[in-house]
């Protein structure tokens, strides 16, 4: 088989973990999506097993970069050579789609973005505040409510005749008026599309609010999956919008991507290799009491070895990681 | 009597330096964390907004420690602050702790009545002698404040890397420890010589961001998750809108007579905002243009949640940002103390104006 200069982009989300491998035309190669379920670093060794199953022996890996909220843990398991947050990884990806997309519209498991780009560079951008009401978490929880399969929900939406208002300011509110709808005796199908229209009405005053949405459209992220959602977004915006190929994995396609374009300028990259799956990887945390800030100090273990400490403020613990190169020795 | 008062920024600073100074034994709480914000919520109205949760945290660790008496500054803007002082010794009964509050605040502008509170809280009757404490106190809490804003400029292009860190952790640990005027203004002196001697980078160019937004949450860093700390290690010069010094001198002495000193910042505001309308948001939308006109790179603004002034400047924010060009972005806090999310708005925010800022200089040269 032919050698294949490769590319691994990561993202450690907290609902699902990505992990997609580009050759050198930033062609993606491999994919793969899975669950977080709350353990990412067995999730992303497993993963990394998998995707080292899928590749020759002659492939090589070029470059790393990791995304998502778990980004910092990803790097120091895998050794990335790009740490970079979700809205630059999903401009970058937005824009290897349409290098003309102007607004990308993203919904992942606990947060939701809006990206507004002008000429080629992200222009401005909104995240959700403090609720995590329509992201993916709870879809996903409504779906387990109505025992219905998430990959079916949306179509589900597309059935409906008559849509049911539902209140969508909240997920809590959300959840007891589709409840009390349901007691009435609106179908599921209808309840849904409601469902469909109030998370699209709470993103756009919520995250997109005094945002200029102008196409082209992107929409990303595990909920774009959802045709329900797509088709409320297009009512509520009377534009069309596009979902891309790779929709459920571009944080990872845009990491992988940048992981690319460090390469070239570096020619270098601090990749473990693949024998990180057989690696013991730990976390520990305690409580440091030296002063009033109390903070809770993150360890992380390699076969039981401290490679790197985070969460104080002081940097009297985190300090010691930068001596992690002693501490190799 | 035994005093103390809420955390904001550097006014356990000056107000242990004024109390040591008068005699007045004074408690200062210990600085606010995740324990006080849990005893804030757990007494405090749900939708109350943040501050005065915190607030709550503060005095019982106080008075657990002997405290009696709460001083706190009210307000006559329609926010409320303006009756934090009333509902925190309500809350505070409730709790079953009866302890005297002396509210700082002319009521119907009757300055007598303010006067008489100060002299109660100084314990002294010597107006004179109060005046001139009081002078001096606001002095130090403003030196505190030049030393803090000086420290984050040199954050962002010190050579050695750290440096600054480790001189404000010194400066928070003896500011608690120093006693009166005289001790403080030691300290003062000695921080600010070690500032001399830190050593900088004259190649870099750090990136410009103001903060702008309502008072407490930009002046906490407990409650604004040491924002200013986490931009200096982006390696961004920071600029904070808002100071205590100032606020407290403008609050206590000129809008009591009348008069403000925010006549530049009003100036800036009036084409978007020509009246207060609660709060900071008179000062938000003015400084928000402020820095625009000033050439930074960006701008952030902080509110705790429902901040009622802080949301209607929030829609605001957008025709500014319309008509400079800088990137605005929000940040609502409130109980959430998990980091992750909100480094990456931080990360991505500089991400953005970096490059926008790149390509800026590519244009033009």
């Amino acid at each position: 088989m032919r050698h294949r200069n490769l590319f691994m982009g990561i993202d450690l989300g907290s609902v699902s973990t990505n992990i997609l491998l580009i050759d050198e035309n930033e062609e993606v190669v491999e994919k793969l999506y899975l669950r977080t379920q709350g353990k990412p670093i067995k999730i992303l060794q497993e993963g990394i097993k998998e995707i080292h199953k899928r590749l020759s022996p002659e492939d090589t890996i070029l470059g790393v970069g990791t995304t998502g909220s778990g980004r910092n843990l990803a790097s120091m398991i895998v050794g990335a050579d790009v740490v970079k947050n979700e809205i630059t990884a999903h401009g970058v990806a937005g824009l290897k789609e349409r290098e003309d997309v102007r607004t990308i519209l993203e919904i992942g498991g606990q947060d939701s973005k809006i990206i507004i780009l002008r000429d080629g560079i992200i222009h401005d951008f909104a995240m959700n505040t403090v609720c995590a009401a329509g992201t993916g978490s709870f879809l996903d929880r409504q779906a387990a409510r109505l025992d219905i399969p998430i990959e079916k929900f949306g179509q589900m939406a597309l059935k409906s005749t008559n849509s049911v208002r539902i209140a969508g300011r909240c997920a809590v509110f959300a959840e007891s008026d589709m409840i009390h709808k349901q007691q009435l005796g609106h179908n599921s199908e209808d309840i849904i599309n409601g469902l469909c229209q109030a998370m699209v009405r709470n993103y756009l005053s919520n995250v997109g609010k005094g945002k200029e949405i102008k196409p082209p459209i992107l929409f990303q992220g595990g909920v774009a999956a959802n045709v329900g959602i797509k088709k409320a977004f297009e009512e509520a915006l009377k534009e069309e919008v596009i979902i891309p190929e790779h929709y459920d994995v571009m944080g990872s396609l845009g990491v992988a991507i940048l992981a690319k374009e460090n390469w070239e300028k570096s020619n270098a990259t601090d990749f473990h290799g693949f024998d990180l799956v057989n690696v013991k990887y730990e976390v520990k945390s305690f409580q440091c009491e030296d002063c009033p800030n109390q903070c809770e100090v993150v360890q992380f273990l390699n076969n039981g070895e401290i490679r790197g400490r985070w969460g104080d403020r002081c940097g009297k613990w985190s300090e010691l990681k930068n001596t992690r190169e002693n501490l190799l020795a | 009597m035994i005093v103390t008062f809420p955390h904001m920024g550097n006014v356990y600073i000056g107000g242990k330096a004024l109390m040591d100074d008068l005699g007045v034994d004074v408690v200062v709480p210990p600085l606010s964390t995740d324990y006080a914000l849990e005893i804030g919520t757990t007494q405090s109205p749900e939708f109350i907004c943040s501050p005065l949760k915190i607030n709550i945290g503060n005095y019982v660790q106080s008075i657990q420690k002997g405290a009696d008496t709460v001083l706190i500054t009210g307000s006559c803007g329609p926010c409320r602050f303006g009756y934090y002082g009333v509902m925190e010794k309500e809350i505070l009964m409730d709790m079953g702790y009866d302890v005297d509050f002396i509210i700082f605040e002319a009521p119907d502008g009757d300055i007598g009545e303010l006067i008489r509170r100060m002299q109660k809280a100084t314990n002294t009757r010597n107006i004179a002698k109060m005046a001139k404490s009081i002078w001096v106190a606001q002095g130090i809490i403003k030196e505190a404040d030049r030393i803090e804003r000086r420290m984050l400029h040199l954050e962002a292009v010190e050579e050695d890397k750290g440096t600054i860190k480790k001189i404000r952790k010194q400066f928070k640990n003896q500011a608690r420890l120093a006693k009166g005027s005289k001790g403080m203004r030691e300290l003062l002196r000695d921080i600010n010589s070690k500032l001399d001697k830190v050593l900088i980078d004259n190649e870099q160019k750090p990136l410009k961001i103001g903060l702008i937004g309502e008072i407490y949450t930009l002046i906490e860093p407990y409650i604004n998750l040491h924002i200013e700390e986490k931009l200096a290690a982006l390696g961004v010069e920071v600029d904070r809108s808002l100071c205590v010094g100032e606020w407290v001198t403008e609050h206590l002495v000129y809008r009591p007579m009348g008069l403000t000193r925010d006549k530049k910042i009003r100036k800036a505001a009036q084409p978007y905002l020509d009246r207060c309308i609660g709060g900071h948001a008179w000062e938000t939308i003015g400084y928000a243009a402020h820095y625009s006109q000033s050439g930074y790179d960006g701008i952030i603004q902080l509110l705790p949640f429902g901040c009622m002034p802080e949301i209607v400047a929030e829609s605001i924010l957008p025709t500014i940002q319309k008509d400079y060009k800088v990137p605005i972005m929000t940040l609502v806090l409130d109980e959430l103390t998990g980091e992750a999310g909100y480094m990456t708005r931080l990360e991505a925010f500089v991400d953005l104006i970096q490059r926008k800022k790149e390509r800026r200089e590519r244009h033009e040269a």
